[in-house]
């Protein structure tokens, strides 16, 4: 069997992933988290009279720390591979990554595991927004003054 | 009505970030990073801010919105203080969010227990 033959076997015998329902679900998954998310806030406000600005922000750290307890728990991980980007896009993909890269390492020690792997996963998300944050910062101000 | 215009929004970032993963090979490190990027972007020629103002959670709780939170921080850290403000204003917005995943991340790996 030659290289081509090999590879067209292997394109046949690769499971074909349902792509459409996996969008639908992402979707689905992702709206209902931001309709839970905005019925929070809203909340937020009505209740301790926040500004709207103020109660996303902690409606941002509140979903951190429960994402970020259901990854210690155990649950994220089943879910995330569940839902896709449903979970990955917003807030909680961000805390999961976090969360489950110092779990794993921590048996490596304090400082050579937790210290040193901390951001493996979480670290290209602040390298690159901070990046990209900063020039477009320095964009924004040659443009709009 | 906002209840479903952050559904809408919240469910086509995901949408759009599921596609990308099916169809590429890239991993969801590199589209959780391509989001970030595109929220500075979108947040620089002011489409981010309108998204909020429609969406509601539906923007504010993407990824995206670290991206904007960024280039926000950095662009009003300028006008308040100047040079210094546009580096160090870069994390002032989003300080808050990056520091309690930290917390909360280096709390709950000490107290709980790895897989295996």
């Amino acid at each position: 069997m030659n290289k081509d033959e090999y590879q067209k076997l292997v394109k046949k015998l690769e499971p074909k992933e349902p792509k459409l329902r996996k969008a639908l679900v992402a979707f689905l998954v992702g709206g209902l988290v931001s309709f839970i998310g905005e019925v929070i806030a809203t909340i937020l406000v009505t209740t301790f009279g926040m500004e709207k600005t103020i109660a996303y922000i902690w409606l941002c750290v509140l979903t951190i720390f429960i994402a970020s307890l259901l990854t210690a728990l155990r649950f994220f991980d089943n879910w995330v591979s569940k839902c896709g980007c449903g979970l990955i896009i917003p807030t909680t993909g961000f805390a999961h990554s976090m969360t489950s890269s110092a779990l794993d390492v921590k048996n490596d020690g304090l400082i050579t595991g937790l210290g040193s792997s901390f951001f493996k996963l979480a670290g290209s998300v602040l390298l690159y927004g901070v990046i990209s944050g900063f020039f477009f910062g320095v964009l924004g101000v040659i443009f709009y003054g | 009505m906002s209840f479903f215009n952050a559904f809408l929004v919240g469910g086509l970032f995901c949408l759009v970030g599921e596609i990308i993963l099916d169809n590429t090979k890239l991993t969801p490190g590199h589209v959780t990073s391509i989001f970030t990027v595109l929220g500075a972007f979108l947040s620089f020629i002011g489409i981010y801010p309108k998204l909020i103002s429609y969406g509601g959670a539906g923007a504010t709780m993407m990824i995206s919105n670290f991206g904007n939170l960024l280039y926000q921080g950095s662009y009003m850290g300028f006008h308040e203080e100047g040079l210094l403000g546009l580096i160090g204003g870069v994390l002032s917005k989003c300080g808050v969010a990056i520091v309690s995943a930290v917390i909360f991340a280096f709390i709950f790996a000490l107290f709980f227990k790895p897989k295996d």
